[in-house]
């Protein structure tokens, strides 16, 4: 399969930074936005836009169709059996907050248990401490291998009768593990386990088909997908939604609200109080059709090829460590550079064009594992190269020019 | 100034001398002082220890820490500065510090310490990085003040 990375879809790949041509390398963070999602945002806004759902005029009728339709992408792109099985939220952060508020917190009493590996985004870990702070809940921690990958029978030994929920990401922000999910999934519905999934760096680099995982809920953000910020999404299977209470109070939510009363509109409404990101969502199923046009894996392999080129050539530096060796993983190379610290080492990438993230990556209890305070984290999209790598590492060689022993 | 002499500036020997070797590292036995930094932008932790005499007096400082080249010679070429001055100096010292970093007027400092501070003057060209250069100076305020922890957020 031959896949050639689509520079010229992403104006901004060709500006400089420093007076270097700009090796973009923190997709994981934030993906770069290719002109098609940029010009649909636009476009609509000029021609379509007014609020949705509840006024009768033209604009209005046109805007809830174009929102209703990119639910409906959304749907059709992770294979979810219905539409209003897709809420959108503000963020992926959103989406599992509104999973711990409406699903979890009403079945979860005071010694319960919620299951959660040590490589989660703190998106998906400071929610379930909500409910450790609140309910008195108990979390369980899935610990990490030193190559990276988690045992799906070791988290079968830590489900008990108590547990009433699993959560897990897709793939790891900081390590690149893509995680078995059919088999944790499997897993933990034998033992009557919900499970949550964090997905938004896997819905990236990774086929997503809900059905087929039979995960009871998947969240990723618009983001990282080449979409818009200030949109996320969250599936849940028709049934939870229909039993969760509302998250968000206000407009659009409601069936009928009186002085002494208040009914709820059915899923997805009864979750997307107040003006959902309307703009937002017309450019997260522009960003949806823009990878669709892809073989996605032509992409996955093509990625694959730029972190391997990537983890061949810093095997030169004998002072570097990689984080994150699982057979099974997307374009993350994430590193610990000995006697040097991720920030001066970013803060030198940075001088030769190259941007990289260096941190904690929102990942404390990972960092705590591998005995790092912050890893400094090349991250790779389609739109990354051979050269992007070849810059990272002259500016490597730079890095240790500089601050090396 | 172009880019690479940026670097360099910020990069200059000293600095790196101050981060690979830094002085007065490690605990204080009978501290009187202490007080405890966090940077939750980069995980990066600092503790500053003191003592300080009847009289208001600086009369020993350690750190203890670890972090990028920029939190660690800043924090070694404060309790380098520090050491034998009085809470109020130490403060007024950190207020000319604080100016100097995010490239603002430093005329308070005195000529010697101005001297003496400006190899990390390099840090103004670099606004993400002030944070590092200042954490070591918020902890060592926040032990004089009695200890509450700082946080450079």
């Amino acid at each position: 399969m031959s896949f050639e990375p689509p520079r010229s879809d992403f104006p901004i790949l060709a500006r400089e930074v420093n007076g270097k041509p700009l090796a973009y390398l923190d997709s994981a963070a934030s993906a770069q936005k290719p002109k098609a999602v940029l010009d649909a945002m636009t476009e609509f806004a000029t021609t379509e836009f007014a609020n949705v759902h509840r006024g009768v005029h033209t604009l209005a009728a046109a805007a809830t169709q174009r929102y209703e339709a990119a639910r409906a992408r959304v749907a059709r792109f992770i294979n979810a059996k219905h539409s209003d099985e897709i809420i959108f939220t503000r963020s992926g952060t959103e989406a599992l907050n509104l999973v711990s508020y409406s699903f979890l917190s009403p079945r979860i009493s005071a010694g319960d248990e919620i299951v959660l590996t040590r490589m989660e985004h703190h998106s998906n870990i400071v929610p379930w401490h909500f409910m450790r702070e609140r309910k008195r809940a108990v979390l369980k921690w899935v610990d990490v291998r030193d190559d990276g990958t988690i045992s799906p029978p070791a988290i079968q030994t830590l489900l008990t009768p108590k547990t009433k929920l699993l959560a897990v990401t897709h793939m790891s922000n900081v390590l690149g593990t893509i995680n078995p999910l059919k088999e944790i999934i499997s897993i933990a519905h034998a033992k009557g386990v919900p499970v949550v999934v964090d997905g938004c760096q896997g819905v990236v680099h990774d086929t997503v088909d809900v059905q087929e995982l039979d995960a009871d809920f998947y969240a990723f953000t618009g983001h990282k997908l080449y979409g818009p910020t200030g949109i996320g999404v969250l599936y849940g299977k028709r049934a939870h939604l229909k039993s969760m209470r509302p998250f968000n109070g206000g407009g659009e939510m409601i069936q009928e609200v009186s002085r002494d009363r208040v009914t709820y509109a059915e899923p997805p409404a009864r979750f997307e109080a107040g003006t959902p990101p309307i703009i937002e969502a017309i450019g997260l199923a522009a960003a949806i059709d823009y990878l669709a046009g892809f073989n996605r894996a032509a992409v996955r392999e093509y990625e694959c090829a730029v972190y391997t080129y990537a983890r061949e050539a810093v095997r030169q530096f004998n002072w570097l460590r990689v984080i994150g060796e699982a057979p099974n993983k997307g374009a993350i190379l994430s590193f610990e550079t000995q006697g040097m610290h991720a920030h001066d080492v970013a803060t030198i990438l940075d001088h030769e064009g190259v941007a990289v993230r260096a941190g904690h990556h929102c990942a404390q209890p990972l960092m705590e594992r591998f005995d790092v305070t912050s890893t400094t984290r090349a991250s790779f999209a389609l739109y990354s190269t051979r050269e992007d790598v070849d810059r990272l590492i002259a500016g490597l060689a730079k890095a240790r020019k500089i601050l090396g022993e | 100034m172009t880019i690479d002499d940026s670097l360099r500036e910020l990069y200059q020997e000293v600095i790196l001398d101050h981060s690979r070797h830094p002085r007065h590292f490690g605990p204080l036995q009978h501290a009187t002082h202490n007080g405890e930094g966090y940077n939750p932008l980069c995980g990066d932790r600092v503790e500053v220890h003191m003592v300080l005499d009847g009289d208001g007096r600086i009369t020993d400082i350690r750190f203890e820490g670890r972090g990028c080249a920029i939190s660690q010679a800043s924090a070694s070429l404060m309790t380098d500065m520090v050491a034998g001055r009085t809470m109020k100096e130490a403060e007024k010292l950190m207020s000319g510090f604080l100016h100097l970093v995010k490239g603002e007027d430093a005329s308070g400092l005195s000529e010697d310490d101005h001297d003496r501070l400006n190899v990390m003057a390099g840090v103004s060209a670099f606004p993400m990085r002030v944070k590092c250069a200042t954490l070591a100076w918020h902890t060592m305020k926040s032990a004089l003040e009695g200890g509450a922890s700082a946080k450079t957020e």
